[in-house]
């Protein structure tokens, strides 16, 4: 079953500190490999906290552990990093900026 | 060893005007004919040409916080008018904002050699000295803006007039500035609140003092610290019509101690405040005629592109209001503040064609010509790269006259500047691009060419067209180096940074501390600029 | 030993209060620090390493060596990243691009870029921070997380710092959170305004309209009231002095470009009324700085190009996710950055297929691909420098501990030298 979502990316603090431990450490992985939605969409979707889910956008896909935040229903939240950048396009019609914010996304349990 | 020999000399600080004179150059400075032993020596002849100092300009936006700003949001001022690199020269591009190594190479190949940044504040000085460093060529300086300097106001206030004399001589080694410069004293700190000065007694907000207390006692530092150049002074109310009595009464309020008005030009507009701007320049030129204490530069107009920048921060808002042109404004923590907007002007346009003509006015009615010089406010009123079009001006009548048929019908009909048949000598010329203004700078080693002086020499084709002859000299010299032939670099040359370095009473640190806690987002220990900053340096001594 | 007064480079804060201990050429303690910059400071590593080429550890003429080849055997190259660098090594950036005709672009492209071009179409109204700490008694943040991007920028600068006069500190400001999601920061403010993503053009648009006086004919905008969005409007034109932080909320999204023009122009328009600026919350700790450096000797902030022998200027051309993307760079030089980590797979792949030379300090993904190597000393750890703050105020880095590898401003003059001949 495949829910579909607006995809945010950004920074977090996690991921500000783990970056100085190494991006091949365990910290910057647990950092940057998570994917945030709200409660009910959790529910909805029918996931345990901590498993892993597909995350698939129109550039590609990534597998992330699923984790509740404060958030809209409809959204879901991944922090920056390689596997944010999976799911991210290299268009940025004509800015420089490719679209990092705010693309459709399709959320499946594994 | 150089001789530069049989040339028609111009060095008006040692009263040669044109005689064929040689000039002998050893390890980068002039020296005397006898002593030198000719057989060594790489000659130059001059014979049939002019040989001049080379040039100094006394104010000019071209480096630092203010003027970066002013290159990063106007791209479209660079994309037609840049340059290629060679084997010795970097690339580049600008015209009203150009970029650093454009900026040396254009005023070097126009036959100046020493520049002032006419405005730092000081908190980001270090960036001013990191520009500097990427501006090649030319001996440069950078006058620091105190006129709305918390500090400053607060020892006004307070009635301590010796505890700002000490802090601005620290201030200026801090910085490793050069003069003590005022923007619009108090209007800019007024500016934080949406307010202005329009009287030499308003009130600074905050504060209770005034601009004219601001004025004098700076005035009064200068004199106390000996200082070489005079407190360099861009008045209140700039631009606004009627200024001319605000200017008038600002000299005026000296009382007889030296000071330099900037732009002079800008701040010269008669008429009534609010109503159409006129020529003011009478009555200005009166003034400077009559305070020989005063020195002046004008900030002379030119038809085109300009960019209008300066720490006059509420005045950049009124050229945004006015012009509808995109505007930048940065407030400076608890020292000033300041702006940029792109400007066009337009001889049709009845308000450029009578601030063109209050410029040409003020050089052509102020007498002496020790005392007033040839500025454009780069890029202000127009590119450093019309030096030449203005010189054209002064020199040749016809040639004025022709551009004053062009402008705007009912500016030209009542233009003094019509019955203005005063044509500048090449001698007057060399004055107030060079020998005027290294006086006024109170630089003993520029704008000479006597035994001593820095060896900076430009070689001019003697041509019936002025502006060609000074847009590309023959030669330029730049600490006794050939740099520049035929008007292109021949050699890249990194100048010294001048600045002043006045003894101060470091009892004054344990309140510089308090007042860095109080006012500033940054340690006391990290403000001053580190003399590493500076590859080559000359500290110009006080009196 | 204890040093005072350093200056952490991380982010845009540019903290210069820091208390570093020492000990054996060891940091081992810092104070005044947030989590990132505790994390910088106290991982920094400084022990010799070599450069490597193809995996293997060579000297450094090989390694220089290599790394010029490279350069000049392409026809394309392009120079990316400089941002976590101080200014000193961004200028020899700039000179080897022009020397090789190359491509020289900074993380500004995927960060602020798009603000740069908002303030060439509609300049900014702006200061330094120690205006808003001093004055600001409305504060917006809009499409930015402080709380977690900028840690200390509440407390030293825009929320509880104490100032003259702010002198209760968070109890005389306004604070106002734009943003799509509840966050850290929208947590700590007064009013948040929680807007549809890809909406804050609108929103933007609708403010100045409001602004007008312009009746809107909706209730709402961008999942926004227009009962909210007049009552923030009054706020602003009521207040002493405002300011509009914003991040990647905006330059990411939608409009990009289009977001801040909007926002900067309603920024300019609210001067009328009150005193109102902006400012972008800079992330990596000297883009500002590199921002500066290529404007200043190219006249242009980033996507330059030096191929014609002049410096020219096209976002979306010479931007460097669209060079990779369009796989036009032949050669990369990444410095101080970790484009494999940040850019689009599409990009950071060309990145695997093209030869790539890469100046940083620590292993990262990039240099996990790169054929070249160049291991480099840390800015603000053990190389001195200079580097920008978000609000382009300059500050000297410290060289805290000392370290046998040389700077980043080193080595690109030793590659400009070897390039030259």
């Amino acid at each position: 079953m495949m829910s579909k979502f607006i995809l945010i990316t950004g920074r977090t603090a996690k991921q500000g500190e783990a970056l100085h431990k190494g991006k091949d450490s365990d910290e910057y992985r647990q950092a940057t490999g998570f994917v945030e939605m709200s409660r009910p969409d959790r529910e909805r979707l029918g996931v345990e906290e901590g498993r892993h889910v597909r995350v698939r956008t129109a550039f590609g896909e990534a597998e992330l552990e699923l984790r509740e935040n404060d958030l809209p229903e409809g959204m879901i939240f991944v922090p920056m990093g390689p596997m944010a950048n999976a799911l991210i396009g290299s268009e940025t019609r004509g800015t420089g900026m490719p679209d990092s914010k705010g693309l459709e996304a399709e959320v499946e349990p594994l | 060893m150089i001789g530069i020999i049989n040339g028609e000399v111009y060095d008006p600080q040692n009263g040669i005007n044109g005689q064929v004179r040689d000039i002998w150059i050893e390890d980068g400075k002039t020296v005397s004919g006898e002593s030198v032993d000719r057989a060594g020596a790489e000659i130059i002849d001059a014979s049939g040409l002019v040989v001049m100092p080379g040039g100094v300009d006394i104010h000019s936006h071209i480096v630092g916080a203010k003027v970066n700003a002013g290159r990063k949001f106007r791209p479209e001022d660079h994309r037609d008018h840049v340059r290629s690199r060679t084997a010795v020269t970097r690339s580049g591009s600008g015209y009203t904002v150009p970029s650093t190594f454009l900026t040396g190479y254009g005023y070097a190949e126009m036959g100046y050699t020493t520049v002032m940044e006419a405005a730092t504040a000081p908190l980001v000085a270090r960036h001013t000295h990191e520009e500097l460093e990427d501006t090649p060529m030319l001996d440069k300086g950078a006058f620091i803006t105190m006129g709305n300097n918390h500090f400053i106001m607060k020892c006004i206030r307070d009635g301590q007039r010796e505890k700002a004399r000490h802090y601005v001589a620290w201030l200026l080694g801090a910085t490793k500035g050069y003069a003590i410069k005022i923007v619009n004293p108090g209007g800019v700190e007024n500016w934080k609140w949406g307010q202005n000065v329009g009287e030499l007694d308003d009130e600074v907000i905050g504060f209770g003092v005034t601009p004219r207390q601001i004025i004098t006692t700076l005035a009064w530092i200068n004199d106390e610290l000996g200082l070489p150049h005079l407190p360099h002074i861009h008045g209140i109310n700039l631009g606004q019509s009627g200024n001319a009595r605000t200017t008038v009464e600002t000299i005026e309020a000296l009382e007889g101690r030296r000071a330099h008005f900037c732009h002079l030009q800008f701040l010269s507009y008669g008429g009534e405040p609010g109503k159409r701007v006129r020529s003011g320049a009478a009555e200005l030129a009166r003034a400077v005629n009559e305070h020989p204490n005063i020195t002046v530069d004008v900030g002379q107009v030119i038809f085109g592109e300009a960019t209008t920048m300066t720490s006059d921060g509420p005045l950049q808002y009124r050229l945004h209001r006015l012009t509808g042109n995109k505007w930048l404004n940065d407030d400076v923590e608890g020292e000033t503040g300041g702006g940029v907007v792109p400007i066009q002007y337009k001889r049709s346009n009845p308000i450029n064609a009578v601030q063109w003509l209050i410029g040409l006015e003020l050089f052509l009615l102020i007498d002496d010509p020790w005392r007033v010089f040839l500025t454009t406010d780069h890029p202000n009123a127009g590119p450093f790269f019309c030096y030449p079009q203005v010189i054209k001006l002064l020199m040749d009548r016809d040639y004025r006259a022709e551009m004053l048929q062009g402008i705007n019908r009912r500016a030209r009909r009542s233009a003094l500047l019509a019955e203005l048949d005063r044509e500048y000598s090449l001698y007057e010329i060399a004055i107030v691009t060079r020998a005027g203004t290294a006086r006024s700078l109170g630089l003993q080693n520029k704008g000479h060419l006597g035994v001593g002086a820095d060896a900076d020499v430009t070689i001019y084709s003697k041509l019936d067209d002025k502006e060609a002859m000074f847009a590309k000299p023959h030669m330029v010299l730049k600490d006794g180096q050939i740099v520049v032939r035929d008007g292109r670099i021949v050699r890249e040359h990194q100048g010294r940074t001048l600045y002043v370095a006045p003894p101060y009473d470091p009892g004054i640190e344990a309140d510089l501390r308090t007042h860095f806690e109080e006012c500033y987002t940054i340690s006391f220990d990290n403000y001053p600029v580190a003399p590493e900053y500076l590859s080559r340096s000359e500290v110009i001594p006080c009196a | 030993m204890r040093v005072e007064n350093v200056v952490c480079p991380f982010c845009g804060c540019l903290c210069d209060d820091i208390v570093a201990e020492v000990e054996d050429n060891r940091i081992t303690a810092v104070k005044e620090v947030c989590s990132s910059g505790r994390s910088f400071f106290l991982n920094a590593r400084t022990e010799a390493t070599r450069p490597t080429v193809d995996g293997k550890e060579v000297e450094w003429p090989e390694g220089i060596d290599a790394a010029a080849r490279i350069l000049t055997d392409s026809a394309c190259p392009l120079i990316y990243g400089l941002s976590s660098t101080a200014s000193e090594a961004q200028r020899k950036a700039v000179a080897l691009a022009d020397v090789l005709g190359a491509s020289i672009d900074t993380t500004s492209s995927v960060c602020h870029g798009p603000t740069t071009i908002g303030i060439q179409n509609q300049g900014e109204p702006t200061c330094t921070l120690g205006e808003i700490k001093h004055r600001a008694d409305l504060v917006v943040f809009w499409g930015c997380n402080p709380a977690e991007a900028h840690m200390r920028h509440f407390a030293r600068y825009s929320v509880s710092a104490r100032g003259k006069l702010t002198p209760q500190g968070r109890r005389d400001r306004t604070v106002v959170v734009v943003d799509v999601r509840p966050t850290a920061s929208s947590r700590k403010a007064d009013f948040f305004l929680q807007v549809r993503p890809g909406s804050d053009y609108e929103v933007l648009t609708a403010l100045r309209a409001l602004l007008k006086d312009e009746t809107l004919e909706v209730t709402e905008v961008g999942g926004v009231s227009v009962a909210q969005l007049a009552d923030l409007l009054e706020r602003m034109k009521g207040c002493r002095f405002g300011v509009i932080f914003f991040g990647m909320g905006v330059t990411q999204t939608g409009g990009k470009h289009l977001n801040i023009a909007e926002l900067l122009a309603l920024v300019a328009e609210l001067n009328a009324y009150t005193r109102f600026t902006a400012m972008a919350m800079r992330g990596h700790g000297n883009v500002a700085g590199a921002d500066c450096v290529l404007t200043w000797q190219t006249g242009y902030p980033f996507a330059v190009n030096f191929a014609r022998g002049y410096p020219q200027y096209n976002p979306g051309e010479f931007t460097a996710v669209d060079m990779l993307g369009h796989q036009e760079a032949d050669a990369a030089l990444i410095i101080a950055s970790d484009p494999i980590a940040h850019f689009p797979r599409r990009a950071a792949d060309q990145l695997r297929r093209i030869p790539t030379i890469v100046l940083d300090p620590e292993v990262n993904l990039t240099t996990q691909e790169a054929q070249v190597v160049l291991p480099t000393a840390i800015y603000g750890v053990s190389a001195a420098g200079t580097a920008y703050r978000m609000d382009n105020v300059p500050l000297p880095l410290k060289k805290v501990v000392d370290s046998p590898q040389p700077t980043d401003e080193q080595v690109l003059d030793w590659i400009i030298e070897r390039v030259k001949t």
